[in-house]
């Protein structure tokens, strides 16, 4: 092992630098220059995605095949990258909140370390790497939760998560073990050609997708989100809903298209389930629901539902437009969480009666929350309406129509939640508003960001797409 | 770029403006400058068309152009019409731009209602010029949604639950729709989303069973399908005036459009065995709509149980499956289009003065407002179909059309049909009656004053272009005739 081979690690790496400057910024810069933390490290971080934008083309092996990143992959990670710059930035006003500023600089630390964890999840060739990219993942987010540990709810979701994490990846674990015991290998490329399909590997299947369904929270699987997203800080929340899912979606996706691609039709048949389920429960639950935060918790977990449908297919159509389901669905929730997030921040208002009359006080940010919402309902011209589409796609393609159709048929549950909240916004009458003020740059900048990329994503996304299909591969 | 793409166009163009647009009287000008424009173009192609048409131009649609979109799943941005599609972009233009002056002098977020109604527009033009099954959809969706927040923000009465129920119901159609989209994409061998290249291809009749009702009553919750009806009293009753017209008047029509442009002109066999499902529930929508009409008292329930009969009638006739009785349903979505919008106009401005819709509590107002009292008159013989007006024309087509069928059912199914025509003269003639002649029931009415010119502007068009459909048909009838012979091939095929 030369190692030369640490060189393909090139994202991993800079990310790891990243960290370092970053580590000893923090512990050794004057009190004076620990003013410029913030936009430095947002600085960084978007030095770091701009070295990694370009598309590889061809998949990166290392270390003998325990490393390897495919293409796609390759797009998840400057997708993640791209999310996780966007929560930075809405991080601003908490992070330098007087509770927070003492532990500011661990922030970022645990932020990236949460991330660097992902991406070795994506680029894992073998299941002792993904283990180690899944645990460095998921540790981190439950410091993350229990940042405003003098806060009751915070730390309750940092215990909740915690708990509920250990105990998804130690199923995990159980599931890597037993195959492990039937194959003898923990090489993805040599599992694939060994899984024979004897009881003992269905059984190890079964524990090993029961792990990821906790993290991508699927029902029945789902019960942590609500608590974690409403106790934790609300951009962690942010960074729970987009970045943590999306990974776990994507890798999901491609254990089962590379690993378990013999396993299609059992997959398959859980996955029917485990999505009409995930939808309709979540959606159900959603329109009860008072608080934002947990409003969207309950969204984000039917999300999941309707990206479970690319997985579905089995196809490289379904991978790509999966791949482009996480990009428009991470835009427009964190544009939603924006919103969340400075309103929280200045008025420390959360539940939806607060939100009526917004448009009178605020009308840029309804405007915001609107286009972010209609862009989660599937409306156009938003891009959210052409990712929707993309994976009923993806999932008619195969025959799945009955499955689609349902997924439809919520849909429109989901409209009508949605549509609860622009009520709220733009037709009920307050006599307390939101007053009205003017959010911090990074904010302003974010929102922007993302309002463009809900417009442009849908009528000219074709390119991005089309890059998207190129590199995608089925079962 | 095709010229047709400027119907889209100058909505956006307008959308644009008047997101920059700081007072009302920019806000005026963009709109009556783009409506006009609109009015302009549509007059203009209906002239080119005629004009191809008579050069002996005899293909499905003209004007054809298409740009790739999503390649990778076949989506195109496909446009072109035909002379149905001419006739619909006609009747949306002289909605949008009455609409518009009858909307001058709205008072509240002016600038935000005209935004959501250039997106209304831009989802309606869309609709019929586009050739490609995702990009007709998109616009379909594009249409719907601004109502929610123009009934929601702008609208009277119970707004807030008018708004959610159309929305959803609506949003409902077009899931449905969707699924019938992406069943007959696939079916149809999922190598073109183009309406006239899968019409070459060949759906298996077990899997269009499917899909043909799906899609018909996808887009039949649109063109108020009973028992699919509901959103459409609630919804237009609570609508502010612009919007009713547009709802009712351009909005209803995409659901007969679809109706024959998708179900059944890509999956006819189906569309043969299954008809009578349908016909049954148009029948009921065509005398169940005229009865509700009888007993409501609120000037735009009238109107909008009204619109169901008529809407109803639309599709009764699309589903006759013969050359006569389909140009009788177009000429009626032109004919109920112009003529409802008169109506809601109308009621509009009667609203605006009387602040009432109840019929009970007007009365007499021919000698106070004879301006409006002498158009209620006019849209009320032409809806109740007197010759010279649109009305009969279209209802005379259908009729004769739906008779020529020589079965049992399809003949009592028309008899029964035709019994609406004396329904809607009941409740025309009662309301002309309670509220133009009679005793001024109330004293403040006395002090109302007539129709000013932007109001009278608006209903002259609507009559004229009512007037000059009963007056000279042929013209219109031909070219829509004429626009069904490929739908017709496939039917017999």
């Amino acid at each position: 092992m030369g190692y030369a081979n640490f060189l393909f690690l090139k994202e991993e790496l800079s990310l790891i630098v990243l960290m370092i400057i970053l580590l000893v910024y923090d512990l050794f810069g004057s009190q004076k220059s620990l003013k410029y933390f913030h936009p430095v490290a947002c600085v960084l971080f978007l030095a770091h995605t701009l070295l990694n934008l370009l598309p590889q083309e061809t998949t990166i092996e290392a270390f003998g095949g325990m490393y390897s990143c495919t293409p796609i992959g390759g797009v998840v990670k400057t997708i993640l990258n791209a999310g996780t710059l966007i929560v930075l930035m809405q991080a601003y006003n908490w992070v330098n909140s007087e509770s927070v500023l003492i532990r500011r600089g661990e922030f970022y630390l645990i932020l990236f370390s949460s991330l660097l964890g992902m991406y070795f999840m994506i680029s894992a060739g073998n299941f002792l790497l993904f283990f180690i990219g899944l645990e460095t993942a998921s540790i981190p987010m439950a410091i993350l939760s229990a940042y405003d540990k003098y806060k009751y709810q915070s730390a309750e979701a940092g215990a909740k998560y915690i708990l509920s994490a250990t105990f998804a990846s130690g199923l995990s674990l159980y599931g890597i073990s037993l195959i492990y015991g039937t194959v003898g290998t923990l090489y993805f490329a040599d599992i694939t050609h060994n899984i024979s399909g004897n009881p003992l590997q269905y059984m190890a299947f079964g524990f090993f997708i029961v792990g990821l369904f906790f993290k991508i929270s699927l029902v029945p699987f789902h019960q942590w989100t609500p608590d974690v997203y409403e106790g934790a800080p609300t951009p962690v929340t942010a960074y729970f809903s987009v970045i943590s899912k999306g990974s776990a979606a994507f890798v999901l996706m491609t254990l089962l298209f590379k690993v378990f691609g013999n396993f299609l039709v059992e997959w398959q048949a859980i996955l029917y389930v485990v999505i009409i389920a995930t939808i309709t429960i979540a959606n159900l639950f959603a329109i009860r629901q008072q608080n934002l935060k947990r409003f969207l918790a309950y969204s984000s977990v039917s999300q999941a539902g309707y990206i479970m449908l690319g997985v579905i297919s089995g196809s490289a159509i379904g991978m790509s437009s999966l791949v482009y389901y996480i990009l428009v669905y991470m835009i427009s929730n964190l544009a939603a969480f924006g919103v969340i997030t400075v309103i929280e921040q200045r008025t420390g208002k959360i539940t939806l009666n607060d939100y009526n009359g917004l448009y009178a006080t605020n009308p840029k940010l309804s405007v915001v929350m609107m286009l972010a919402l209609f862009s989660l309902a599937g409306i156009p011209p938003f891009a959210g309406f052409f990712s929707k589409f993309f994976i009923f796609y993806a999932g008619a393609q195969q025959g799945f129509y009955v499955l689609v159709f349902i997924a439809l048929l919520n849909t429109i549950l989901s409209l009508y939640y949605y549509l609860l909240v622009v009520k709220a916004m733009f037709i009920q009458k307050n006599e307390t508003p939101i007053v009205p003020f003017r959010s911090d740059a990074y904010t302003r900048i974010s929102l922007i960001v993302c309002s463009a990329g809900i417009i442009v994503l849908g009528l000219f996304g074709n390119t991005l797409y089309e890059l998207f299909v190129n590199m995608s591969f089925g079962v | 770029m095709n010229f047709l793409s400027l119907f889209v166009l100058i909505p956006v163009l307008m959308l644009g403006a008047l997101l920059i647009s700081s007072n009302i009287k920019q806000i005026r000008t963009i709109c009556a400058t783009g409506a006009s424009l609109l009015l302009l173009l549509a007059i203009t192609l209906t002239s080119l068309y005629l004009g191809e048409r008579s050069l002996g131009n005899t293909a499905d649609m003209l004007f054809k152009a298409s740009s790739t979109w999503y390649a990778p799943l076949h989506i195109h941005y496909s446009v072109g019409v035909d002379g149905i599609s001419v006739a619909m972009l006609l009747l949306s233009s002289i909605i949008v731009f009455t609409g518009i002056f009858t909307s001058w002098k709205i008072e509240l977020l002016p600038k935000e209602y005209f935004i959501w109604f250039c997106l209304l527009s831009i989802g309606v033009f869309g609709f019929f010029i586009s050739t490609d099954l995702f990009t007709m959809f998109m616009f379909y969706e594009i249409a719907l949604i601004p109502m929610y927040l123009l009934i929601g923000v702008w609208g009277t009465g119970k707004k807030e639950y008018a708004a959610m129920k159309l929305t959803l119901m609506l949003m409902g159609g077009s899931a449905l729709l969707l699924v019938g989209i992406l069943g007959i994409y696939f079916n149809a061998g999922g190598s073109s989303m183009n309406i006239l290249e899968i019409a070459q291809q060949y759906i298996p009749v077990e899997m269009q069973r499917w899909f043909f009702p799906l899609t018909f009553i996808g887009f039949g919750v649109l063109g108020a399908l009973f028992p699919f009806h509901t959103w459409s009293p609630d919804g237009h009753a609570s609508a502010p005036t612009a919007v009713s017209m547009l709802h009712a008047g351009v909005l209803m029509k995409l659901g007969g459009y679809g109706c024959f442009r998708v179900a059944i002109y890509l999956m006819p066999e189906a569309a043969h065995e299954l008809a009578w499902i349908f016909i049954l529930l148009t029948g009921i929508s065509v005398v169940y709509g005229a009865y509700s009409a009888i007993v409501q008292t609120d000037l735009k329930y009238i109107n909008a149980y009204s619109s169901v009969s008529h809407c109803g009638l639309v599709l009764f006739a699309i589903l006759m499956l013969n050359q006569t009785a389909m140009t009788g349903a177009v000429m009626q979505m032109l004919s109920h289009g112009l003529m409802t919008a008169l109506f809601f106009a109308l009621i509009g401005m009667i609203y605006g003065r009387t602040h009432t819709r109840d019929i009970r509590e007007m009365g007499g107002l021919m000698k106070i407002i004879p301006f409006l009292g002498v158009c209620y008159v006019i849209a009320g013989l032409a809806s109740l179909g007197l010759p010279g007006l649109s009305g009969f024309v279209a209802e005379m087509t259908i009729f004769v059309g739906s008779f020529q069928h020589a079965d049992l059912f399809h003949r009592v199914m028309t008899i029964i049909a035709c019994t609406s025509i004396v329904i809607t003269a009941v409740y025309i003639l009662r309301v002309v009656g309670k509220l133009l002649y009679g005793k001024v029931v109330n004293e403040h009415h006395f002090q109302l004053t007539d129709a000013v010119w932007y109001e009278r502007f608006a209903v002259i068009v609507l009559i004229i272009a009512i007037a000059g459909i009963g007056l000279a048909p042929l013209w219109l009838s031909d070219m829509i005739r004429d626009s069904f012979s490929g739908l017709m091939t496939a039917l017999i095929k």
